[in-house]
């Protein structure tokens, strides 16, 4: 459904994706490690569309599409979706509010009728249990007074109500405690299934405990230098990154 | 002496051959000596530097108004807060309106009237009072309004009694055959320990062409606490010029609320006095302008004794070619030790041709004091607009959201849930593209 | 606490470090000014006439003009009629040639004050162009300079070696009639600093000036002009000490400075003029004018200030940001005490595309001074994309002193991000305790708090100046705070 190749970007000058090859098929849980600063971040960003970078090479389709000619919020449309590392706080944007407005859109788009209120609040009740999601924090600002991990957790409440069909976690590991990331985990597996694929960008081996992926790919100097299964994050964690240089 | 201010004094003839030699008389006189004196203020006056007040003073105001214009019962229901059941007080092109007005059953001891009515039943209070709690008494315009006070509220609060029921005072300006001034006058006495909510709603209907020169007086007494809310939404034609004072006994809390929306050319002054040990004043206020409007908020907070409090916050939404102007002014007087003074600022252009001048001033004469100010000037988070786009949301949509939850966090500040509702909605109805947000908020 | 009251009393006696009065038969003319005096000014400087007809024109304008009255400050009535305009040492009349020629009573003068006009103190890297009353004396390291085509001259010689560059610059940056100090300098100045860097030059060494004032009532009016060609960077660094003198004297410089294309200026004052004694008589009046114009695309200006001395200041150090990318920066430590007043800060005037601008203010008062800090920040109509950052603290220490804050910021732009912050407080007593619980007196712990208070500002000042800075914080605040 994915398929990077040759990806080259820069931001103000500074090159960062060097030569970027990477395909993704439905199902499949892929794994992107690597040292900080290596790119990580900006192939999540890049996928999800933000301003600021600079593509000089290469191509990027979702589902036979050029991803890199679509707004942020069609490819959102389209099923992309971005777990944050730093979810922005909004002050004054309901969050619950927020999360209507986006699967109606989504819904529109794929020409489904809308959720009325009742409907909505019945499917948020649901998956809040997922992720075991502090009832309060539906009624506050995006993001606003959040700890790091209730963030990190609401992340993952909207992608369990969006249903995308590519999600993409940008750290979403870094900086939840054990039972924090146990209930990410989780909340992740319940919604794999053969018709969504995942990216799971991560500095730390960690998270591959608790979500098996079906590739790992090391990513160093812009460019994806080594890929295996789950073996290589095991091998990665024991060795450290200057192994692979 | 120029065209205006000739116009001025033979309508202030006319006004004095009513009322001869009584206390009021010589006050309006000495008011009026004063503002020909001094006669309008110019940019080149610190205080007006931004605010150019010719379209003003070059225009010729009738002082007779029409008070029997009809308003609607449609018009009516959308200007007043029915579903609070205020205590109603409305005024319509300056004159009371005893038909609209609702001051029945008032609790014991509580003095509500108009002003004109109560020059008549309360002569030995406003004697006494009229005119002690202002605090710019050498405005041009706060003289003005004094030489020509023909209306207004006087509320008197007795001790201890706390107000449910808001008190609303709304100034309907409405008359299309007649360029008129009103000069409406409010004095609010808050007795020790009383409590009471104040709404002030300036309103203009069809596109009228007026200028309302309002001064509204308070004084509270020790432990008083006023809730003061004062909503602009002059018709676009309009001027207005509003003076809000304060005056502040020991642990008194004033709470001011100033949403202004409306009017062509508008200058909102607060001046607050905190008087006496443990005074404290919230100011929170938001303006949002558009096509040619241009509106200026003035404050100016004396800390004259140790251990008062204000805080400050406003924010502006700019757009089309209008211009906002903030200018908040802390004073801290020598020995006024252990204050607290916060003072925000900020402010969202959204357009290439609109305008802002900002100056929050500090002027501190003592040393064991925590001040801070800060004021911005942007535009709307891009990270902010990133996230909401990537959780679907179309750009325009994005952005009017965003820029509704920037002015709605000085909403957020406003406890009394109806009032907040209320103003909300004038909010959005005062965005771009505001339709697309209408469902979400 | 007790033992601090003893140190404060210490301090307040101890006398002006600088002050004292050099005996040197002055070519002083009467006071008193008039068309007459300018044009013997201008003929006593051998001046070409298209000048002369600059300073006449100047003064007709001053003669119109009326004392600013906006600053909040606490002025005396000046009668411009009692200064003397021109003083010059009688040793210019067979010029130097060495500093051997130089009056010794000068160089001892220097001596006193810390000047390194001597050999071993200019191998410190410091070419001094001594600016002693009106007339410069001496100027060094020419040669050096010289080679990299650097030209650092008085004005004098400037206008006499170099006037197709002063006719084209001089009031280019602040015009004759900016404003009534600046049109009274145009009128009146007698000398000052030049200095042009050729394109493509980074300037060898830091240059400075030393200013002094000198003769009783005479008035100081220097004249700076700095041009910075295409690529080319300088650092100039100016200071002043000033003897001690019961009446009010008046110095009204003007500073200008010009960047091109890819060009920085880099100005520093250290400025310790005598701010009159603790019951706030004598002092220096100190109206300056400075400002610097970012004329070419990706140019910088940066203004380091450490304000000390003088009994009245009133300067804003600006900036106009005229060349897209350019760069205007502000760092400013004022202290006043006992009853010094000042008035004090920048202009930000953004115009080009991009332009980012920085300010940094740093107010301490004292005992009875009031600090002020006034600054503008306007972003103009085209101007797209402008930063700015302005924050200003201020520190008070004693109940009986005042500081203020007036920031002005105008903003017609909508791509224009501006962020000012301001706080006001006095050293807690929380950060003072902490400092002697671990075994630090009282007078260090305040002077520790103080210089980290100042430190975003003296670390953009050059090494010797950031150590003078710092010495010159401490003497002035000893023992203010018990």
């Amino acid at each position: 459904m994915l398929h990077i190749k040759d990806l080259y970007t820069a931001v103000d000058n500074k090159k960062i994706l060097e030569g970027l090859n990477l395909s993704v098929n439905v199902g499949e849980v892929h794994a992107i490690m690597g040292p900080n600063g290596s790119g990580k971040s900006t192939l999540a960003n890049i996928l999800a569309g933000k301003e600021g970078y600079n593509i000089t090479q290469g191509s990027v389709s979702y589902e036979n599409e050029n991803l890199l000619e679509l707004s942020p919020e069609e490819r959102a449309r389209k099923g992309v979706f971005l777990a944050f590392q730093y979810p922005v706080e909004i002050p004054g944007v309901n969050n619950i509010y927020l999360l209507k407005a986006a699967l109606n859109a989504i819904r529109k788009h794929q020409g489904k009728p809308e959720l009325d209120a009742m409907e909505f609040m019945n499917l948020v009740k649901g998956k809040m249990k997922l992720v075991q999601m502090n009832k309060d924090l539906l009624s506050r600002s995006v993001n606003e007074g959040f700890s790091g991990g209730e963030k990190k957790r609401n992340e993952i409440f909207q992608m369990a109500i969006l249903e995308p069909k590519l999600a993409i976690l940008d750290e979403t590991d870094s900086g939840l405690d054990i039972d924090a990331l146990k209930i990410v985990a989780e909340g992740v597996n319940s919604l794999r299934n053969k018709n969504r694929a995942f990216i799971l960008v991560t500095h730390y081996q960690r998270l591959l405990n608790y979500i098996k992926p079906d590739h790992v790919h090391v990513l160093s100097k812009g460019k994806i230098v080594r890929s295996g299964g789950p073996e290589l994050a095991l091998e990665l964690e024991e060795k450290g990154y200057d192994w692979i240089n | 002496m120029n065209k205006t201010i000739r116009h001025y004094l033979a309508d202030f003839k006319q006004l004095q051959n009513i009322k001869k030699d009584d206390w009021f008389s010589k006050q309006r006189q000495s008011a009026f000596n004063i503002f020909q004196e001094s006669g309008f203020p110019s940019t080149r006056k610190e205080n007006w530097k931004y605010t150019d007040v010719k379209p003003i003073t070059k225009k010729l105001f009738s002082n007779i108004t029409n008070s029997n214009v009809v308003i609607s019962d449609n018009e009516i229901d959308a200007i007043l807060f029915k579903e609070l059941e205020c205590i109603e007080l409305v005024f319509v092109n300056g004159a009371y309106s005893e038909k609209y007005s609702n001051i029945k059953n008032l609790p014991n001891k509580l003095t509500i009237r108009n002003m004109a009515n109560a020059f008549v039943n309360d002569e030995d209070f406003l004697k006494k009072h009229l005119s002690q709690y202002v605090n710019d008494d050498s405005s041009s315009f706060v003289t003005l309004n004094t030489a020509f006070i023909q209306d207004g509220v006087y509320i008197n609060v007795p001790s201890d009694l706390t107000l449910e029921r808001p008190i609303s005072i709304t100034y309907i300006s409405k008359d299309n055959s007649n360029i008129f001034a009103t000069h409406p006058r409010n004095l609010i006495f808050m007795g020790e320990n009383s409590k009471a909510t104040i709404i002030e709603n300036y309103i203009g209907i069809d596109d009228a062409n007026y200028f309302t020169n309002a001064v509204t007086e308070t004084s509270l007494s020790q432990g008083a606490s006023l809730k003061h809310y004062k909503i602009q939404q002059e018709s676009s034609n309009a001027f207005h010029i509003g003076s809000l004072n304060t005056s502040q006994n020991k642990d008194s809390r004033f709470e001011s609320h100033s949403i202004s929306i409306g009017g062509a050319l508008v200058r909102n002054d607060i001046n607050a006095r905190l008087n006496k040990e443990g005074a404290e004043i919230m100011m929170n206020g938001l303006y949002m302008t558009d096509n040619a409007q241009h509106i200026d908020n003035h404050t100016r907070v004396d800390h004259f004794k140790p251990y008062t409090q204000s805080n400050q916050n406003y924010r502006g939404v700019l757009n089309g070619k209008s211009r906002g102007v903030f200018n908040g002014k802390v004073v801290v007087h020598p020995q006024a030790q252990k204050i607290e003074a916060y003072q925000n600022n900020a402010n969202l252009l959204l357009s290439d041709d609109a305008e802002i001048d900002t100056k929050p001033e500090l002027e501190i004469y003592a040393d064991d004091v925590k001040c801070n100010h800060g004021a911005t000037i942007g535009q709307l988070d891009n990270d902010m607009l990133f996230y909401l786009r990537s959780r679907a949301i179309d750009e325009q949509t994005a952005r009017s959201l965003l820029t509704y939850a920037f002015a709605d966090e000085i909403i957020n500040n406003i406890s009394f849930q109806s009032i907040k509702n209320k103003l909300e909605h004038l909010i959005i109805g005062r965005l771009p593209d505001s339709s697309l947000i209408r469902e979400y908020v | 606490m007790s033992t601090n009251t003893e140190n404060f009393e210490d301090l307040v006696k101890k006398e002006y470090e600088h002050g004292f009065v050099t005996d040197i038969d002055a070519d002083t003319i009467p006071p008193g000014l008039s068309e007459e005096i300018i044009v013997f000014i201008s003929k006593k400087k051998e001046e070409p006439l298209w000048l002369l007809e600059w300073r006449l024109k100047a003064y007709r304008q001053w003669l119109k003009m009326e004392d600013p009255t906006w600053a909040k400050l606490d002025i005396q009535h000046i009668d411009y009629q009692s200064i003397s305009y021109y003083s010059a040492p009688k040793s210019k009349e067979d010029a130097p040639k060495s500093l051997d020629e130089i009056d010794p009573k000068l160089l001892e003068t220097y001596e006193k004050l810390g000047i390194p006009l001597d050999e071993q103190k200019m191998l410190a890297g410091v070419a001094v162009d001594a600016v002693f009353d009106s007339v410069s004396v001496a100027t060094t390291f020419k040669q050096k300079l010289a080679d990299a085509g650097v030209i650092f001259c008085s004005f004098s010689e400037a206008v006499k070696e170099h006037p197709d560059l002063v006719k084209s610059y001089l009031g280019s940056v602040v015009p004759a009639a900016d404003n009534f100090f600046a049109a009274l300098n145009s009128a009146v100045f007698t000398d000052g600093s030049f200095c042009y860097i050729p394109k493509g030059v980074r300037c060898p060494m830091e240059l400075s000036t030393y200013f002094r004032i000198n003769a009783s009532n005479t008035g100081q009016f220097e004249r700076t002009l700095i041009i910075a060609d295409e690529e080319s960077h300088v650092s100039y660094l100016e200071g002043c000490t000033a003897p001690m003198r019961d009446e009010n004297q008046l110095h009204a410089a003007v500073v200008e400075l010009v960047a091109l294309k890819d060009a920085e200026i880099k100005y520093s004052t250290v400025q310790n003029w005598y701010p009159g004694d603790e019951n706030g008589v004598g002092g220096i009046y100190n109206f300056v004018t400075k400002r610097g114009d970012c004329r070419g695309h990706n140019s910088k200006i940066s203004w380091t200030q450490v304000e000390t001395g003088s009994a009245i200041t009133w300067k804003y150090p600006s900036c106009l940001l005229k060349g897209n990318n350019s760069i205007g920066e502000f760092y400013s430590v004022a202290v006043t005490n006992n009853y010094q007043q000042a008035d004090t800060g920048t202009k930000m005037i953004h115009i080009g595309n991009n332009t980012t601008s920085t300010i940094i203010s740093k107010g301490i008062s004292a005992r009875h001074a009031q600090n002020v800090y006034r600054g503008l920040v306007k972003i103009s109509k085209n101007a797209n994309n402008a930063r700015n950052y302005s924050q200003c603290d201020s520190l008070l220490m004693g109940d009986q002193c005042g500081a203020h804050t007036f920031p002005y910021i105008e903003a017609k732009n909508s791509t224009a991000q501006v962020e000012h912050e301001a706080t006001t407080s006095k050293i807690s007593d929380d950060q003072l305790f902490y400092c002697l619980q671990r075994g630090i007196s009282e007078e260090d712990a305040i002077n520790m708090i103080v210089n980290g208070f100042c430190k975003e500002v003296f670390k953009e000042l050059p090494m010797e100046f950031a150590v003078e800075a710092q010495k010159l914080l401490g003497v002035t605040l000893e023992g203010v705070v018990g």
